[in-house]
């Protein structure tokens, strides 16, 4: 973990569903825990529905969440803007307030993949490019689901072999040069113990091989306790057939699911750990309403101890 | 009301949702159920689990429905009067055939298919299977062989992903403002005017010659195409909108995905796409219910010793707490959805990704909604 936390560009990618952004989070705390200014960035307008439920704050701007953790919502159109305004001087401005212009670079296919990585490339930078912003020790990417989020990270490279000259295959090449290097950047993929996110893993840990790029954790979101073990299982299906009691039938019966809950995500686990080659990380299930900040405290405490 | 009621004279089922909620499952549970009553049925996947896929005979990516023999619906144990048909849609190949269908002739055709941008675009760019999706769905409809397609979309974070993605896609093929910039001696760069000069040389200074030279091969290559993508678009339009298309929302009852939900059919109602329902996955139903949660460690005690029975006590504590929270957040989601039916289907112990898990689901979804009140009850009792 702490090799995990030398790095000051960290890709968090899986699944839909799995609990990337709390992972994401999760990891930005335990960042700044060890004295990092750490900022949490999430990609593309993915979060709408969030935004619209809770609409704080400005949009598309560093906000700060806790002493030291600071969080952003990536928009393309937004880091364009930016972008043109901080590279192209005048020209930048002219484009970006053409309207033509942006109809154009928003349609071109991955556009709107190298503007994102663009301004997470800037995040991480030691010299800003943003006017009196400071740096941080570490940003955590939370990354579209795995499909699109190597996509995200190849795009890049691509767009650097596809434009060859100009502006836009420098900054290409150099943000390539960034991603591929593993003291710099490193890539996490967050699943659950089932079998689609598995599947998804793996499929992922060779996508990533094909782009030359590591994978650096596997972490295993949501794994239930393992309260019953296969001896308590005859003890409980007894009790089941001798109680009277309704309560203590629903009790039992519960108990009975969750043991068998637990052996189907054991399954996977093992299949994972056999496909990937490597023991996982595993952060527990929470049994809470909602996820709050003192979830994802002991989402940070369990990290800190699975990655140590 | 059961899902079959639900799509009662449909011709297009849509099944819309965020990943890990059981979307495929419950799209190949509508086909197959509605199989069983005597439709011909087309689902639309696109990356079911293995075990399911297995089952129902999907072993590649295919780009046209393949009947799912009966010899493997009998292990459904149902009687299927209809057929079930199943494809495993392959965006890339969706793509060629279309371009391959609309192009002028075959040495266009392949030229297109050569050209980088289109390589990019029909690939790598997010997008292309929501788009892939919706225009096999559409030629589907057309060619009118089933009685009811129903399709699960691609897999993304947000449910709303769906229904911005081909548009988007599309507005860039129909090439619009952008064609104005290929073509400056073009009709474009009149209606342009003077401001578009140093926009197009600015354009070259940014992305570079070579990007601008790929695109403005690739919008000539599609030339008149354009025009066959925009009619085929309105088509598409007029197809989800239909009377006899159903948007079913899949889900689970997490607060996030609740959230989502309701966000999701306001978005549908104001696009004026036909909502039919709610189908909530997952859902931990109360089995206290107004009994005393009264001390269960010490009544189990003496059968399971004081250790065991202690844990089976904070079991039923943690079981009972998600199970006020999802009936919480269910109760929202019914204010909002005022009284557009809501389907629940429990959490199964065992995972879902095969025709057991399939059957499973197929029973609370064509259950009215007595016999689902049945079930539920014989699961809580």
């Amino acid at each position: 973990m702490s090799k995990l936390l030398d790095r000051r560009l960290i890709f968090v990618t899986g699944k839909g569903g799995v609990g990337k952004s709390t992972v994401a989070i999760a990891l930005g705390l335990l960042a700044v825990r060890r004295g990092m200014r750490t900022i949490v960035a999430e990609l593309a307008s993915q979060d709408r529905v969030q935004r619209t439920f809770e609409q704080d704050g400005e949009p598309f701007k560093e906000v700060e969440l806790a002493p030291d953790l600071f969080a952003i919502s990536i928009d393309p159109q937004h880091a364009m803007e930016e972008y043109l305004r901080i590279k192209t001087g005048a020209v930048g401005h002219l484009l970006a307030s053409s309207r033509l212009f942006h109809a154009f670079a928003m349609a071109t296919p991955g556009m709107r993949e190298l503007l994102s990585i663009g301004k997470v490339w800037e995040l991480a930078q030691l010299e800003r490019q943003t006017r009196g912003a400071a740096p941080y020790d570490l940003v955590v990417v939370d990354a579209p689901a795995t499909g699109h989020g190597v996509g995200i990270l190849r795009t890049p490279r691509t767009f650097a072999d596809i434009a060859m000259v100009g502006p836009i295959a420098r900054q290409g090449r150099k943000i390539a040069t960034t991603i591929a290097d593993p003291e710099f950047t490193g890539v996490i993929a967050v699943t659950t113990p089932e079998e689609m996110p598995v599947n998804e893993t793996l499929t992922l840990r060779d996508a990533l091989a094909q782009e030359q790029l590591p994978l650096d954790a596997v972490i295993v979101n949501a794994c239930y306790p393992r309260r019953f073990d296969d001896g308590a299982l005859p003890k409980l299906d007894d009790a089941l057939r001798r109680t009277e009691s309704p309560l203590a039938r629903a009790a039992l019966r519960a108990a009975l699911s969750e043991h068998a809950r637990t052996a189907a995500q054991r399954e996977q686990l093992a299949r994972l750990s056999d496909g990937l080659e490597l023991d996982p990380a595993e952060l527990p299930f929470l049994f809470a309403e909602q996820l709050g900040l003192a979830e994802l405290g002991l989402l940070a405490d369990a990290l800190e101890a699975e990655l140590a | 009301m059961s899902i079959a009621e639900l799509l009662d004279g449909k011709r297009v089922c849509v099944c819309g949702g965020s990943g890990g909620v059981g979307k495929t499952t419950t799209s190949a549970a509508i086909a197959l159920g509605m199989a069983a009553r005597g439709a011909k049925v087309a689902v639309v996947t696109i990356d079911p689990a293995r075990r399911l896929a297995n089952a129902l005979g999907l072993e590649e990516l295919q780009n046209d429905p393949r009947r799912v023999e009966p010899e493997r619906l009998a292990a459904t144990g149902l009687e299927v009067e209809g057929e079930l048909w199943a494809m495993m849609l392959d965006p890339k190949r969706t793509f060629d055939e279309l371009i391959e269908r609309i192009a002028p002739d075959a040495a266009r055709a392949e030229e297109i298919k050569a050209n980088r941008v289109y390589r990019e675009l029909s690939t790598a760019v997010s997008g292309s299977q929501e788009f892939t999706a919706v225009a096999k769905l559409y030629d589907l409809n057309r060619e009118g062989e089933f009685d009811l397609l129903v399709l699960d979309t691609p897999p993304s974070r947000n449910a709303l992903d769906f229904l911005d993605a081909p548009g988007r896609l599309t507005s860039f093929l129909e090439g619009g403002a952008l064609k104005a910039f290929m073509r400056p001696t073009g009709l474009g760069m009149r209606v342009l005017g003077r401001g578009a000069a140093p926009v197009l040389a600015g354009l070259r200074r940014v992305t570079g010659i070579d990007l601008l030279a790929d695109l403005s091969t690739f919008f000539q290559l599609l030339g008149d195409m354009t025009e066959d993508f925009s009619r085929r678009a309105a088509q598409v339009e007029t197809m989800l909108h239909a009377s006899t298309t159903a948007f079913v929302l899949v889900t689970s009852a997490q607060p996030g995905r609740i959230d989502e939900a309701i966000w999701f059919r306001r978005t549908l109602e104001q696009g004026g796409l036909p909502f039919a329902g709610v189908v909530v996955n997952l859902v931990h139903h109360d089995m206290l219910g107004d009994r005393e949660p009264e001390d269960l460690a010490a009544a189990l005690g003496s059968e399971l010793g004081p250790e065991l029975a202690e844990l089976v006590a904070r079991n039923f504590d943690d079981y009972h707490l998600l199970a006020r929270r999802d009936e919480r957040n269910i109760a929202r989601l019914a204010t909002e959805l005022d009284s557009r039916p809501l389907l629940l289907v429990p959490h199964f112990d065992d995972d879902v990704h095969d025709i057991a898990g399939l059957m499973q689901v197929h029973r609370y979804l064509f259950a009215t909604q007595a016999e689902r009140g049945r079930m539920i009850a014989d699961v809580v009792a």
